[in-house]
């Protein structure tokens, strides 16, 4: 529907400074990108759409020049160019600033804007130059921060101010801002817009990224639709509205599987009551604020939200690993809120964590270990482990979750993403639970193993397994989940049945709904 | 992360053959190469050197190192460090040889002399709390474990030194008519020709290798030393398995003092002191990981093997004990660098 939109427009609304010419980019054997185009223009904001695992990340990445693209040119002014790393991008003119800000809270405005780049004179560092500047850069931005003060003790939006400076400083031409207003306030968000309207009519140009879509049209003069690595459309702003925006990005999907049916479910496997999560980091808000849900036997219930909604807190809090300050949580009936992690697990309540790398897997063991990790009590005869019974019980996982692998006695390190979340999944398994919490499972894992993931979830559903998953991209929301439950800031904003639409969905979680 | 699957003997056995390179194999062996050639080497220079009665005296120095190598072994494999060691062993070896004097009880008017398997037990006792005070410090208050064990470190010295006034315990062989004797039976006596210190340090590090290798505990351990985070939402008690290698570093300390009392027929409160860097050495040069996860008790007692037999070489050949320092410090620094060039591989 959109591919007549792939080109970009021929007509010249300001000079071209950056363009991308079938940038592909591969990993392996996924395709994280397949041949994207579009153009940057001189003092006006390009912002990049999609959901998570669409491939903005990895083409901001090229862009900054942190990795080099598999094939595909990037032209800057009209010359193709290769960057050999972030500081030949920043060199070059090109400068990122992240979502999670690059600055060192225990130094001033002053060091942080300097930092590595210090302007040295035979008798050290001069810092009444480097002050100068800084002040300088700060009329500039207009903006009211002294070059002596802590960055941490800036508010949010100042320190990304703080990064927008050191950007200039090094005379960006091209900023790439990934996710600015995240973690914003409503007037915060505003001071940054004007910010970057003032550095537009200086001829700065911006690549802007945000699921905050309403936002984004806001300031943006073009649109860069992604969906899973293929560029679906680029358009100027004045052509395009909301409603074609989600269309672009969510397309059709790759068939994610459907409600398992057929099959009785059971009582009410898993309760929440009334559970509120003190922020982890000790900031003085609830992160999951009086929240309720259930889960039957054999019933899959998805939670959706954005990045910040609370998910990951709420499944964490209900796997044990943080503490709640008020609810309860509550196994076939039985209230377990002041159980262990372990005794939860003896009694079939068990977390596949967001990050497996981190909280998932063990590195330094094989595979066969990893998955045999939280059964240990089952293969345990007196006082010695018995090598026959884990071996057994290896082979089982290995088969019942499908991963590809040389066996057991596999460095964890040898496996694809999809295969070690498949490792953490099938650990989890192998205990035999009730209820199974899955914090985003499809993070970083590709398209092919996302549906072997959900195809193995609807089909322990049936057997009577209670399923709760979490996930940010809306596709995963419509495919095996009975229910879907819509986070936001903590509480839940809405809930469906899997007959739903996208764009209810999105709506529901704040996303395509202006932020103020 | 890097895909290449290690080569290690289980997956060789497990039916996929990769070629093994010859500096691999050097790699994945080198503690055991080390001492192959430290005593081909050292067998030249010096006739005394390549005799049993001589292996037999170099082993029985190994021994105290090499007790302290298995408590430190499994803390580290914990992803710790437990620096008070030494100075728990001779914190042990002062409660041992006051033991032995026997306790006097004012207000009762009599002196009690412990048999001596009570001493041993109350000394194994006492690592057992210092190795505690560790984990509890570690585990639930959250000093790292280098600040908590260096305090420790510092206070169980002191405690020695306080309690013996600087002094030492000379004479701790007992009276036969009160029934104490037989404490110089751990560092002298011999069975089966085999000094009891190296049975001691065998029966532990066998011991060591089932509870590793063969127990929920051992595997508890691999995991929360790899992944602390993805040990616990595993079910794995975290904490328990912190306290526990702590307490178990402790005990070994202890029996090490023991030993090393016996061997010494005296107790000075000055006893190991440094001795539990030349464990951490034993470890890192038996291939084990600072950063916890990795590391096996073969290596370790190779690695401590090693450190041994290279030390008593070069007094055999009579290499300046300032030269031995050097020497030592130069295998330690090898040592970790190989272990880097391996780790870096997988």
């Amino acid at each position: 529907m959109s591919m007549s939109q792939v080109s970009p427009p021929t007509e010249d609304p300001g000079e071209v400074v950056l363009a991308a010419r079938n940038i592909a980019k591969s990993y392996g054997s996924v395709h994280a990108l397949k041949g994207v185009n579009f153009d940057v223009h001189r003092g006006q904001v390009t912002t990049l759409f999609g959901e998570n695992g669409a491939g903005k990340s990895t083409l901001m990445k090229i862009l900054s020049g942190v990795v080099q693209p598999s094939s595909g040119e990037i032209l800057l002014d009209g010359q193709p160019v290769s960057f050999s790393s972030s500081t030949d991008a920043r060199d070059r003119g090109i400068s990122i600033i992240h979502q999670e800000l690059s600055l060192a809270p225990n130094m001033n405005v002053r060091d942080n804007i300097f930092m590595g780049r210090e302007i040295t004179t035979p008798t050290g560092v001069d810092f009444a130059e480097e002050e100068r500047q800084t002040r300088a850069l700060m009329e500039e931005l207009e903006e009211d921060i002294d070059p002596l003060t802590l960055v941490e003790d800036l508010r949010l939006g100042q320190q990304q101010i703080v990064e927008i400076a050191r950007a200039l400083s090094v005379n960006s031409r091209i900023l790439i801002m990934d996710e600015p207003t995240s973690a914003l306030s409503a007037t915060e968000v505003e001071v940054l817009f004007k910010v970057i309207r003032d550095l537009n009519s200086k001829g700065v140009s911006i690549v802007y990224i945000s699921h905050h879509l309403e936002e984004a049209l806001q300031i943006t003069n073009h649109a860069v639709v992604l969906r899973d690595g293929n560029m679906t459309a680029f358009a100027r702003r004045q052509d395009i509205d909301l409603e074609w925006i989600v269309r672009n990005m969510v397309g059709e999907n790759f068939d994610l599987g459907a409600p398992p049916e057929g099959h009785e479910m059971g009582r009410v496997a898993l309760a929440v009551e009334g559970l509120t999560v003190p922020d982890p980091a000790g900031a003085d808000y609830s992160v999951v604020d009086r929240l309720s849900l259930n889960v039957r036997a054999g019933e899959i219930v998805c939670i959706y939200g954005l990045m910040g909604a609370g998910r990951t807190e709420l499944l964490e809090c209900v796997a044990g690993r943080l503490k709640a300050s008020s609810g309860r949580v509550l196994l076939e009936g039985e209230d377990i809120s002041h159980l262990s992690i372990a005794d939860r697990i003896e009694l079939g309540l068990v977390l596949v964590p967001e990050d497996r790398q981190r909280d998932g897997l063990v590195q330094t063991m094989t595979v066969g270990r990893n998955l045999s990790l939280a059964s240990i009590g089952t293969f345990t005869k007196g006082l010695f482990t018995s090598r026959s019974t884990e071996g057994a019980l290896v082979e089982e996982s290995i088969r019942k979750v499908h991963i590809k692998t040389d066996g057991g006695n596999a460095a964890i390190g040898s496996l694809s993403g999809g295969n070690q979340q498949k490792v953490v999944i099938g650990k989890m398994l192998a205990t035999n639970p009730k209820v199974i919490l899955l914090d985003e499972p499809s993070r970083g894992i590709d398209i092919g193993a996302k549906g072997e993931v959900f195809k193995l979830l609807a089909e322990r559903a049936r057997q009577g397994l209670a399923v709760l998953y979490s996930t940010s991209e809306v596709g995963e929301c419509l495919s095996i989940a009975h229910r879907i439950i819509v986070m936001h800031r903590g509480k839940i904003s809405a809930e469906f049945g899997s007959n739903v639409t996208k764009e209810k969905i999105m709506a529901a979680s704040g996303e395509a709904v202006v932020a103020h | 992360m890097s895909v290449t699957s290690t080569t290690d003997k289980k997956s060789v056995s497990n039916g996929t053959k990769r070629k093994t390179s010859l500096v691999q194999m050097l790699l994945e062996g080198r503690a055991f190469f080390a001492l192959i050639a430290i005593i081909v080497v050292f067998s030249i220079l010096s006739p005394y050197y390549l005799t049993v009665e001589n292996f037999l005296i170099m082993s029985s120095h190994v021994a105290i190192f090499g007790l302290l190598a298995i408590g430190m072994l499994l803390v580290i494999l914990n992803g710790g460090i437990d620096l008070s060691v030494g100075s728990t062993l001779g914190l042990s070896g002062v409660i041992a040889g006051f033991l032995m004097q026997g306790v006097q009880l004012e207000q009762l008017g009599v002196i009690l002399y412990p048999p001596v398997w009570a001493v041993v037990v109350l000394t194994c006792a006492l690592g057992a709390f210092v190795g505690a005070v560790n984990g509890v410090l570690i585990a639930y208050l959250r000093v790292p474990a280098f600040v908590a064990t260096l305090g420790v470190l510092y206070c169980a010295r002191g405690v020695a030194l306080l309690m013996t006034n600087g002094l030492t315990y000379n004479n701790l062989s007992g009276r036969p008519e009160l029934g104490n004797t037989g404490f110089d039976w751990l560092g002298f006596n011999r069975l089966f020709g085999i000094p009891i210190g190296v049975l001691v340090l065998a029966a532990l590090a066998i011991i060591c290798a089932v509870v590793l290798n063969r127990t929920s505990f051992g595997r508890w351990l691999y995991a929360s030393g790899g992944n602390e985070r993805a040990a616990e939402l595993s079910g794995v008690p975290v904490k328990r398995v912190k306290i526990t290698v702590y307490v178990l570093s402790g005990i070994c300390a202890a029996i090490a003092g023991l030993v090393l009392s016996s061997q010494l027929t005296s107790a000075g409160p000055t006893a190991g002191t440094t001795y539990e860097l030349t464990a951490i050495a034993a470890v890192v040069i038996g291939g084990a990981a600072l950063t916890g996860g990795r590391g096996t008790i073969q290596g370790t007692m190779l690695g401590a093997f090693v450190i041994g037999f290279l030390s008593d070489g070069l007094v055999i050949i009579g290499v300046s004990s300032y030269w031995q320092t050097v020497f030592t410090g130069a295998v330690i620094v090898l040592a970790v660098l190989l272990n880097s060039i391996q780790y870096s591989r997988r």
